[in-house]
């Protein structure tokens, strides 16, 4: 271990470390553009300058390694008047255009600008002008004007995502960030340079002039794209999803996540497909109906099968507690054995990085739940051959569009009765005699488990018809705080959407069950109480990076910053 | 109390000051004189006052060769006391890049305190001379792009107030 102190306090640090990591590591951010923990040190943009006695000059903190009794000092007036010198220099040639700039309101140089500059410029000559508007890649838009070249988005795509398309060009204040000739910056991670750009040059062209930032409300959730379930943000305004940015787990999916969880794991959230409200079948076609009737006519419809003739099809994009309580239901209420889920494993669609085969985010927390069929039950095969053959002539399905595989198509119409939880108006939806609209990952509270055995929160930050932003405790933006009904931006869409695990419950309680939990906190509770891999956890030890089933060690207090 | 600062009781008062005429006097002169000078009264609405440049009206959006200057940053937005404003950008192929693709003031909610003026980056949004605000809905009174935009020839004399006082 190496003595070092830093401004007057004197820290034990492992040697290996640069200055600025130990300092991090003890809660003293010393301001920087370049350096990123998850990326190589470069060393260009000097804005980490930091005075360190016997050295003639000041240092650099990303590069220079702890020595035993080194003193650091990072507020001492030397080191002042040199980062106020480093943002003029990087002012001089940035354009002034914060109100058109995307970043604005989450960027490091304009927030190094009232923290460490001097407020004014003494540059009276034109600023260089350069390419505007650039398309590197199919989601990545640039702005060369705007860029300080910190090279982080260099250094991203060579060593993480390892697509080595991006460089600079020309020298001096002429320096171009670009794409190598006929190469475009498309690889399935190529989103994460937008979040690493300290400044607007790399921005987003889904969420290009969306929202300013400050409009949104964030809420900590994560990705429902494949079975890694990635951190996130999800950004809400007007109760409408607008982006997913990823959340920092050094556990699960460190700093990234790929463009494809971004992009299209919200698009049913804010579907033009989405379900209204509950349906039942009358006459041949499906129409909307309350939720009381929809729950009695499932009830009646279900009394009217044997035990045999029932199965159930859980879903691996449901959360734990809606597992859980399905396979309860089906088990110890409606009494049958024929409970199951499909996988939806795509081989070859996995990679190194993050993105897994399996392209459901909760299929181990499913099977550990107890989604299995009972003893002399049937399995998903047995199920699907059993409907062929007429044995099976009622079917349960939870969020799973099961339709989707042509076999299940085929043998769906041979059911006498067809329940669905869905979203969306999906394959498996249309086929149904009762459709019961249920809430999306982001409009609920619940668990997943990823491939390795993480259980994590998921939270809602999509307000439905039974919730209330301000009452049910969810992130807010102040137009939420104080919309009134007659304001229109107050007047959000809200769907007729429950949690699965909630319209489980009432149906079981209308088939004579005594179930009690009336939040997916008590039902999380009580799967800790009666499942080993889920011993001792609780919401709250959960926390924002969840903890591995069997070791119930929360982690929620690492704090890295980016 | 006098203009000395000295106190007067009124034991200390002379008869002729105790019959109040001199001061009633006083009071009818400068009655009578203004009498004889300009008035000030306008006969509305067959005459209408005509506001100062200095004057906040309702909030309006500046339009510079046929386009709007703003370019829907939302600061107003965000600057805004009582929530009345509410902007959605949108990408335009002109130099500025972007533009607001809905701008709408509820001007029920409006209180004309001008902040939005004082933020505005491109002087795109100034208080207008206009005082006249009707309206027989809650519906009537969000005022969109339509009843906002304002050129600058119509807003001269404003604009020139807002150089000479930067």
């Amino acid at each position: 271990m190496a003595k070092i102190t830093i401004n007057g306090k004197i820290f034990d640090v492992d040697p290996e470390l640069t200055v600025i990591q130990a300092a991090a590591q003890n809660g003293i951010e010393i301001p920087h553009f370049c350096w990123h923990p998850k990326l190589t040190v470069s060393g260009n943009c000097r804005m980490c300058l930091v005075e360190i006695e016997k050295m003639p000059k000041l240092a650099i903190a990303c590069s220079t390694r702890v020595a035993d009794g080194m003193i650091v000092k990072t507020e001492s007036d030397r080191v002042i008047k040199a980062r106020q010198a480093v943002m003029e220099f990087l002012l001089i040639n940035h354009p002034l255009d914060c109100p058109i700039c995307d970043e604005a309101g989450e960027c490091k140089l304009q927030d190094y600008s009232y923290k460490y500059s001097v407020g004014y410029s003494r540059f009276d000559e034109n600023k260089v002008h350069k390419p505007k508007r650039v398309r590197l890649g199919p989601n990545v838009m640039l702005d060369v004007e705007r860029c300080i070249m910190c090279s982080r988005c260099i250094r991203f795509s060579d060593e993480i995502a390892k697509q080595p398309v991006l460089t600079f060009t020309q020298r001096g204040t002429h320096v171009v960030l670009t794409t190598f000739p006929d190469t475009q910056l498309d690889n399935k991670y190529s989103m994460n340079v937008i979040e690493l750009c300290p400044v607007g040059a790399l921005t987003s062209t889904d969420f290009r002039f969306a929202s300013r930032v400050w409009e949104m409300s964030s809420t900590d959730s994560i990705c429902v794209g494949c079975s890694r379930g990635c951190n996130t943000h999800v950004w809400v305004r007007k109760n409408e999803i607008l982006r997913l940015t990823p959340r920092f787990n050094e556990a699960v999916n460190s700093y990234w996540m790929c463009d494809s969880g971004r992009l299209n794991t919200f698009r049913t959230v804010n579907s033009q497909e989405r379900l209204h409200s509950p349906m039942i079948r009358k006459d041949g076609v499906l129409v909307d109906v309350g939720w009381d009737e929809a729950i009695a006519r499932a009830v009646s419809d279900l009394k009217s099968f044997k035990k045999s003739e029932i199965a159930g099809i859980a879903s691996a994009f449901a959360t734990n507690e809606d597992n859980y309580v399905f396979q309860k239901v089906m088990k110890e209420v409606i009494g049958t054995k024929n409970v199951d889920y499909v996988q939806h494993v795509e081989d070859d669609a996995g990679d190194e990085l993050l993105i897994r085969a399996d392209k459901t985010p909760n299929s181990l927390g499913t099977r550990q739940v107890g989604v299995r069929p009972a003893e002399g039950g049937l399995d998903i095969t047995g199920i699907l051959k059993g409907i062929e053959e007429g044995s099976i002539r009622a079917l349960y399905v939870l969020e799973d569009d099961i339709a989707e595989d042509p076999r299940f198509a085929a043998a769906l119409p041979n059911l006498q009765l067809l329940i669905v939880h869905a979203s969306v108006n999906s394959k498996t939806a249309r086929f149904a005699d009762i459709v019961l609209s249920c809430s999306t990952f982001a409009e609920k509270n619940g668990t997943m488990t990823n491939f390795a055995g993480r259980v994590q929160r998921l939270r809602p930050a999509v307000a439905t018809l039974e919730q209330d932003r301000a009452k049910d405790g969810f992130a807010m933006s102040r137009w939420d705080k104080f919309a009134s009904q007659n304001d229109r931006w107050g007047r959000s869409v809200k769907k007729d959407a429950r949690p699965t695990w909630r319209v489980l419950t009432a149906i079981a309680n209308a088939l004579g069950a005594k179930l009690k939990c009336t939040t997916a906190e008590e039902v999380f509770k009580e799967i800790a109480e009666k499942l080993p891999p889920f011993k001792g956890m609780n919401y709250i030890n959960l926390g924002s990076q969840g903890a591995n089933a069997n070791a119930a060690e929360s982690v929620s207090k690492q704090k890295v910053t980016a | 109390m006098g203009s000395t600062g000295k106190i007067i009781r009124k034991k200390d008062l002379s008869i002729w000051q105790k019959s109040y005429i001199p001061e009633i006097v006083k009071g009818l002169r400068q009655t009578i004189a203004e009498m004889f000078k300009p008035k000030f009264t306008i006969q509305y609405p067959e005459e209408r006052f005509k506001p100062q440049p200095s004057f906040r009206g309702r909030p309006v959006l500046v339009q510079e060769n046929e386009v709007e200057r703003c370019v829907a940053c939302g600061l107003c937005s965000r600057v805004c006391p009582a929530l009345a404003i509410e902007v959605q950008a949108s990408e335009t192929p002109l130099e500025k890049e972007r533009y607001p693709i809905k701008f709408e003031i509820n001007m029920v909610r409006c209180i004309f305190c001008g902040f939005c003026e004082e933020v505005c980056p491109e002087e795109a949004i100034v208080m207008s001379n206009e005082y006249e605000l009707v309206f027989s809905s809650q519906e009537e009174a969000v005022f969109g792009k339509d009843k906002l935009l304002k050129t600058t020839e119509e807003l001269k004399d404003r604009l020139e107030f807002l150089r000479q006082n930067r």
